[in-house]
């Protein structure tokens, strides 16, 4: 025990002397949070768009008005000529055209389907398919309100209400900021640690460490427990920030929360200290764990949900630890569950947690 | 420490990198309170011998003893009994002298006002006790050397592994590292030594010459002179590198 103290000693005092470090650990959770909860999102307020109105009758107009005073439009230039609104497409200049077919007025007064275009610029396909259902809703609002004037006593037949629940207003900021949470100790907890072992390779001074008799499990102890505190600091600065700056609601039990990170820290450290263990260059342990990262991330449900991904997806998602805390978190957080709703993804966190250490100081060689 | 007053048994040890053998049957053994120099040209093998004597690294073959235990399964028992200064500067360049003390003498189990009254009588004996919170990196060579010299010999092993100590430090210096080599020896720790300075094999009270991962030649400074008909011992050096050349 004494060991493993005098090992965390001195890498506090490392961390604390080095004028790169420093910076990097304490502002990190600032800067993540500000630019991706700011910068990042997947709102569409500005949608760029085209107008050709062929009918060009009241009608027509009536329906384009619609569009013209939503404030997610703005309105790039119209003109009687399709060909026109194309050219615009094409050179990127407008997101999306609208094209209002000629007999629009007269098909509709005839009660004959009348027909609109719309044409979206599909390079972001998400965006595109976003822009489109904006401007659909905006249309089948507009056809709505004819039937009911043309048809007084027509009810539609099925009335939809919807809510949004734990996220009422859909804000985006209250789906991304837990994520980011995460990803920040995940950083942390994957390299620092980790790299911190292959420095003392690189430089040497392991090699001094291995002449000692000190055990495996207290060396890798040693250097786990200082980046681990460190982490859950830079995690209670975050939900400080979240909490207070950017009022996401914290619904769940806070101290939840830190177990839980807690629990996932020694997951994503043990990864760490295992990829240390069988590199011997900062440059290798740094691209295997970026790569392990990437992938995590890409499939953690942070972007996208993980229920439409593909079910051997899913299957490897089983061995993602920043999966099983995103969900985790995005419950407590949002939603107020409590202990007995994650007790079972934390038991396997726990369980992934312990392997993974015993792998890293069974593979840690002190006689190679 | 084995009951035959031997420190290390070495019998024909061993160690291949695949092809390349870097130990070629090696035999010898030093004895309790010596300074044994082993000598040898750059990659003759010297390093990778102290690095299995250290139980750093596995040997191929062999029986080999150090302390009294077995490099093979008591490894963890020679590293309590053992000290090793590696060729490479090992001490932690962005702590301070005193908290490199600390930190190794805290994971060989020192208790730390043991740490701390060691540290201060090994730093006054060196004088040098006004560098005590100064960090590493500021310091000049030839002190760094020996402060890594204290730190291996800080817990009191009965042996000490010194992998080219002297290696790009000025001739005073030198001969205050070699002072300090004799001081520890006079207390009880043997002391198995590399370098390339012949002028420091003449301090030795044996040594062995490598070459090319054999030893051809182990004995006192004295008989070897005698044999090899040489004034010094750098003759003796290199009329035995000459002749595998």
């Amino acid at each position: 025990m004494r060991t493993i103290f005098y090992i965390m000693q001195k890498e506090f005092i490392q961390v604390f002397r080095n004028r790169m470090m420093l910076p990097i650990i304490f502002l990190m959770p600032v800067i993540q949070l500000l630019i991706l909860s700011f910068a990042v999102t997947y709102e569409i307020k500005q949608i760029r768009l085209y107008i050709t109105d062929i009918d060009n009758s009241v009608a027509s107009r009536s329906l384009l008005q619609h569009f013209r005073s939503s404030p997610f439009y703005q309105i790039e230039g119209e003109s009687k000529n399709a060909a026109e609104g194309m050219e615009n497409i094409r050179k990127g200049t407008v997101h999306q055209m609208i094209c209002i077919l000629p007999g629009f007025e007269k098909n509709l007064a005839k009660g004959v389907p009348a027909k609109v275009q719309i044409i979206n610029d599909a390079i972001n396909g998400s965006a595109a398919a976003l822009m489109n259902a904006y401007t659909v809703s905006i249309i089948g609002n507009y056809n709505q309100g004819i039937i009911a004037e043309a048809v007084p006593e027509a009810q539609p037949v099925v009335k939809i209400n919807w809510l949004y629940w734990f996220n009422p207003e859909l804000d985006y900021k209250t789906y991304m900021i837990p994520g980011i949470l995460v990803l920040l100790v995940t950083i942390i907890g994957m390299f620092l640690a980790g790299m911190n072992v292959v420095r003392e390779k690189e430089i040497g001074t392991i090699e001094q460490i291995n002449v000692t008799p000190i055990k495996k499990y207290q060396f890798i102890a040693g250097k786990l427990i200082p980046f681990w505190i460190i982490a859950l600091f830079d995690l209670a600065a975050g939900l400080l920030m979240a909490r207070f700056f950017f009022s996401i609601p914290i619904l769940g039990n806070i101290f939840l929360i830190f177990l839980v990170a807690s629990v996932y820290l020694i997951v994503v450290m043990g990864i760490g200290l295992f990829i240390s263990t069988v590199t011997n260059t900062q440059q290798q342990s740094m691209f295997l764990a970026w790569f392990f990262l990437v992938v995590f991330i890409l499939m953690s449900g942070l972007f996208t949900p993980v229920e439409s991904m593909p079910q051997w997806a899913r299957n490897i998602n089983v061995i993602n630890p920043i999966a099983y805390f995103i969900r985790m978190i995005r419950m407590i957080m949002l939603k107020g569950s409590g202990f007995q709703d994650i007790v079972k993804h934390l038991i396997y966190l726990a369980l992934y947690g312990i392997t993974i250490l015993s792998l890293a100081v069974w593979r840690y060689r002190k006689t190679t | 420490m084995s009951s035959n007053g031997l420190v290390i048994e070495a019998e024909n040890m061993v160690k291949r990198f695949g092809r390349f053998i870097a130990n070629d049957n090696l035999t010898f053994s030093v004895s309790k309170g010596e300074i044994f120099g082993f000598l040898g040209a750059n990659g003759a093998g010297k390093t990778t011998a102290i690095r299995i004597l250290c139980g750093l690294s596995r040997p191929t073959s062999g029986k080999i003893r150090v302390a009294g235990y077995d490099v093979y399964t008591e490894t963890e028992k020679i590293k309590r009994r053992i000290g090793y200064m590696s060729q490479r500067f090992s001490l932690y360049e962005d702590l301070t002298v005193i908290e490199n003390f600390r930190f190794f003498g805290g994971i060989y189990g020192l208790k730390r006002p043991v740490i701390m009254e060691r540290s201060h009588e090994m730093l006054t004996r060196l004088g040098i006790i006004h560098f005590e919170n100064t960090v590493i990196s500021e310091l000049p060579l030839g002190i760094r050397q020996k402060l890594a010299f204290s730190v291996s010999i800080l817990h009191t092993p009965e042996l000490v592994f010194l992998d080219e100590p002297t290696g790009g430090v000025d001739p005073i210096t030198r001969r205050q590292f070699w002072e300090m080599i004799h001081e520890a020896a006079a207390s009880g720790i043997t002391v198995f030594v590399t370098t390339h300075y012949m002028d420091e094999a003449e301090y030795c009270n044996r040594v062995s010459i490598m070459v090319d991962g054999k030893i051809e030649a182990l004995d006192t400074p004295e008989r070897l002179k005698t044999k090899y008909q040489a004034q010094n011992m750098n003759e003796v050096f290199l009329k035995l590198a000459r002749k595998t050349n």
